[in-house]
């Protein structure tokens, strides 16, 4: 953390925004999300029902650096296009 | 008809947050924030999202917020909506920001009920979002006064002998100008309340129920699963209430109506692990007999069925 003039100045603890603030919390994944696009019909809910912001809305892909393989895109996918695989040994 | 498509891409809650897998606060609030925009002021009662909205120097929430203690969700809104006041009387501010609260429901059905309840009966502008997770989760899971009969917790150990309160008729006993309750599994209904209450002005409470995978005890994939069966089986009921009228919305109204039929509540406390112990425990009928007469009395009331008293 720089201590620039303006932090100095007012002297708050102001936080900043920024992704990954708990770190690549992808390393807490047992399972991996695994699209297959030709299943997929763009119905958009694995977008809307990620709790970590980790897929994309106008391509759909999975940010593996940020996704926790929570699982909740592959139970609620309705065509079965996404499916969870185990992590393998890092 | 919002579909969502509809649903803006901007994303105010940022990836690689300290939640939980499958955490219902953290999807709650990509959701809430898709409704309100950038020009939102929240506040952060103490509960979880206090955790998940990053520690210092570090944010995930791109939102001027503010972390308070327990009590104060209602009186600090008061406060930051009384600022904005003073700065948009001095022509300091081209569009009044939204204010948000958003807190558990240890901070909303406990210890934070007094100062909500001053800022509603002042009218204060805001927006309250208290996300039930029917216990204290952030301290390990402790009975709170939202947590249902039966539940497991640290604290009732065998189940919880006592009934839930129904604080958003608490609410709507304040004359505010809107109350609604919402559910994850259905998110194009929470959008559009959300952007109801952002249209409204005075004091706007949303419950939201958030199935706690590590305190209700099931998977994170199921989150949004029990989030539905939770509305299905009646154990949460959507509804709004405006203008002095209670309208129930979307999966409950199909339900009511007779459209769709209500699933036994047993199905819903099947599937989690915190009612494993009352279910096999010689009062397990009683409980579900007793929660199911719960719901049925809640749908009554909300109906306008006043109760006879002898």
């Amino acid at each position: 953390m720089s201590h620039d003039e303006d932090s100095v100045g007012y002297m708050t603890s102001v936080s900043r925004p920024v992704k990954g603030c708990a770190g690549n919390t992808g390393e807490w994944r047992i399972f991996r999300p695994v699209k297959d696009d030709e299943k997929c019909n763009n119905c958009l809910l694995c977008w809307v029902f990620c709790p970590e912001a980790s897929i994309t809305k106008d391509t759909l892909e999975i940010d593996y650096q940020y996704c926790k393989g929570c699982g909740i895109c592959e139970v609620e996918c309705p065509t079965g296009a996404i499916v969870m695989v185990k992590e393998e040994k890092r | 008809m919002v579909s969502f498509k509809d649903l803006p891409e901007e994303e105010l809650f940022l990836a690689g947050s300290t939640a939980c897998q499958g955490c219902p606060s953290s999807l709650a609030l990509r959701i809430a924030f898709k409704a309100l925009g950038s020009n939102t002021i929240l506040i952060v009662v103490a509960s979880c999202t206090s955790v998940l909205q990053g520690s210092y120097p570090l944010s995930a929430i791109d939102l001027p917020l503010m972390n308070v203690a327990f009590a104060t969700g209602g009186a600090s809104a008061s406060g930051v909506v009384a600022g904005i006041k003073a700065l948009a009387k001095r022509g300091e501010l081209e569009e009044e920001p939204t204010v948000l609260v958003w807190a558990g429901d240890g901070g909303t059905y406990d210890i934070g009920i007094q100062s909500l309840s001053g800022a509603a009966e002042r009218g204060t502008d805001f927006i309250y979002v208290c996300y039930n997770n029917e216990m204290y989760s952030n301290t390990g899971t402790q009975r709170s006064g939202a947590t249902p009969l039966g539940a497991w917790t640290t604290t009732t150990p065998g189940g919880k002998a006592q009934h839930r309160k129904d604080i958003a008729q608490i609410m709507i006993a304040h004359r505010i100008p809107y109350v609604a309750t919402v559910s994850l599994a259905y998110p194009l209904d929470f959008y559009q309340k959300m952007q109801k209450a952002k249209s409204i002005k005075g004091t706007k409470y949303i419950e939201m129920l958030a199935p706690c995978p590590p305190g209700w005890k099931f998977p994170s994939s199921q989150m949004i699963e029990v989030s539905r069966m939770a509305v299905q089986s009646g154990m949460w009921l959507l509804y709004e209430h405006e203008d002095g009228e209670t309208r129930f919305t979307g999966a409950t109204k199909r339900m009511i109506e007779g459209k769709v039929k209500k699933k036994p509540v047993k199905d819903y406390l099947e599937i989690q692990g915190r009612f494993r112990q009352i279910l096999a425990s010689p009062e397990g009928q009683e409980a579900e007999d007793m929660l199911e007469s719960e719901v049925s009395e809640s749908i009554r009331r909300l109906q306008g069925w006043v109760p006879e008293y002898i």
